[in-house]
């Protein structure tokens, strides 16, 4: 690993500032994707600076809204009695996601700034215009089994790899950050991008700016929700396909409907047009149907990756049900 | 090799006090070569520039106080070095092993204030205050942990090359109360890889633990 510069502020203004002052300084949280990163070489931070000192940690719930500190601990967040009662999909994505030992590391802001887990992105010899931008995709006529068949672009068809933001994404969570130039908010669904002619970019995220917290409005989905995650092994495996369901169901009538999906594309993919034709219709299998084939719609698949276009539409039939009958 | 058929010690006299100096010493050599080796652009460039402060700042390391399986340690570490590195090469608890060195194997697993996490992508530096518990700390003088025995009761390893990670990690699951059925150890074991393929008799040593229900 290359030699850093380490500091560890209490406030956010020094992490914010300390940032600003250097181009090459990152944030580090929990590390699990960065110190693996920097093994590889594939980022190169002349400087950390070390952000568990800023008071950014728990879960707070208070006029129907439920913040979490962006330093929360991924394992804190999946055991938290509210979240588990009240927003069981966000504890069940983040329980299907890494280990119990990663998940005791990971924050919830960290999950967000993980980068793609893509083979040729961690290759430093193969091509990439995420990790080199102008070498070109690795991907794009190689071995692309685990790629995107939504939203990609020539540059790049690496999926985001999180469980966590798929449900976030999927319960309209709204992302608050700070930096130079003082708090925004971000709905969720923008807070990631898709790679376009700028692949190198995962996020929105402006230079300095510190994610704070992550608010989720209260809903009517904590009955019914499922977090279905399809993957080469029975655990602690990254999603081929996964789902997140979650239906408000009334007299056998779905009143409202949320539906993403993770490891189709660059990030989190909400799927609004399915979930609107849920909506007035019976919870039944062959609504389920329609929305999956509503869901496909503009799916494209590359060599090694064709079989997604037929096990993601089970899977959002298969997730569907089993948040029906939840 | 018996002791006396030793090779004469390469380095200056009472050097190779301890059995594993040799191999230790060469490996940090050896190291320290690949280090300047594999030196970085910057660093080449600072020298270029012959900053030579700069060039000392790379290197320089920073204090760190950790309490390690009950004993306090006060140590200076590069920013750099990991958790895994410290405890094994600075601090020679080799018992914690170095599998993938990439968060993927579970082997490295240790206990830090009291949650397993990987020491591999642990920063040894972001430590600073924090209690560590490795394998070597888990039996009471001579008397083995029960996790420890139920592993030798259930022969829950074969090379035993994972066991130590395979081990802190199911205390911990016992502990958290993720010991309830076989489904269930089996999932929150899923970040400990055993290429024997014990797992068999990993989750029948952790069960009997589990229903033994002593305080460990």
């Amino acid at each position: 690993m290359i030699t850093f510069d380490y500091i560890k502020p209490s406030a956010n203004k020094a992490a914010i500032d300390a940032i600003m002052k250097n181009q090459n300084a990152m944030f580090i949280a929990g590390g699990t994707n960065l110190v693996d990163l920097m093994k590889r070489g594939i980022t190169t931070p002349e400087k950390l600076v070390d952000i568990n000192n800023l008071p950014l940690k728990g879960v707070n719930k208070s006029n129907n809204i439920l913040s979490i500190g962006a330093l929360t601990l991924n394992s804190e967040v999946a055991e938290h009695e509210t979240v588990v009662k009240q927003f069981p999909l966000l504890s069940m994505a983040l329980k299907a996601g890494a280990s119990p030992q990663i998940r005791n590391m990971a924050t919830v802001g960290g999950n967000m700034m993980q980068r793609t887990r893509c083979p040729y992105f961690y290759d430093t010899s193969m091509p990439c215009n995420k990790r080199a931008p102008g070498t070109g995709c690795g991907a794009l006529h190689g071995y692309n089994r685990m790629h995107a068949i939504f939203g990609m672009s020539e540059q790049c068809i690496a999926v985001h790899p999180s469980d966590m933001c798929v449900a976030l994404v999927a319960l309209d969570a709204v992302v608050t950050v700070s930096g130079p130039k003082g708090e925004r908010k971000i709905p969720f669904a923008s807070f990631h991008r898709l790679p376009g002619d700028h692949p190198e970019k995962d996020n929105t995220l402006e230079k300095g700016e510190l994610i704070t917290s992550v608010e989720i409005k209260e809903n009517n989905f904590s009955k019914h929700a499922y977090y279905l995650k399809v993957r080469d092994r029975a655990s602690y495996a990254f999603a081929l396909v996964s789902v997140a369901a979650a239906l408000d169901i009334q007299n056998n009538i779905i009143h409202d409907a949320r539906l993403a999906m993770g490891g189709v594309a660059h990030k989190p993919w909400r799927l609004k047009a399915a979930e609107n034709i849920l909506k007035g219709k019976p919870a039944t299998e062959a609504s389920f149907r329609l929305a999956a084939q509503m869901a496909m719609q503009g799916a494209k698949a590359f060599e090694y990756n064709a079989f997604k276009l037929k096990l993601a539409p089970n899977s959002i039939i298969e997730a569907l049900t089993l948040a029906s009958k939840a | 090799m018996q002791p006396d058929q030793q090779p004469p010690c390469p380095h200056e006299e009472n050097a190779c006090d301890h059995k594993h100096d040799d191999r230790r010493t060469f490996l940090k050599k050896s190291s320290f070569l690949a280090a300047v080796a594999l030196t970085p652009a910057p660093l080449i460039k600072a020298a270029e520039k012959k900053a030579d402060e700069k060039i000392a700042a790379y290197f320089e390391t920073v204090p760190v106080n950790l309490e390690i399986n009950g004993k306090q340690h006060s140590l200076k570490v590069e920013p750099r070095t990991t958790l895994l590195d410290l405890l094994r090469e600075q601090l020679d608890l080799t018992g914690t092993k170095k599998g993938c060195d990439w968060g993927q194997c579970g082997a490295c697993t240790v206990h830090v204030n009291g949650k397993r996490v990987l020491s591999c992508l642990s920063l040894a530096v972001m430590q600073d205050g924090k209690k560590i518990t490795t394998i070597e700390g888990l039996a009471s003088g001579e008397q083995l942990h029960p996790m420890q025995e139920a592993f030798i009761k259930y022969d829950g390893f074969q090379c035993g090359y994972c066991t130590p990670g395979q081990i802190m990690s199911a205390v911990a699951c016992v502990r958290e109360g993720h010991a309830h059925s076989e489904d269930q150890i089996r999932e929150y074991m899923s970040g400990n890889i055993c290429r024997c393929g014990a797992y068999r008799n990993i989750v029948d040593a952790i069960s009997e633990v589990n229903k033994g229900g002593q305080n460990i």
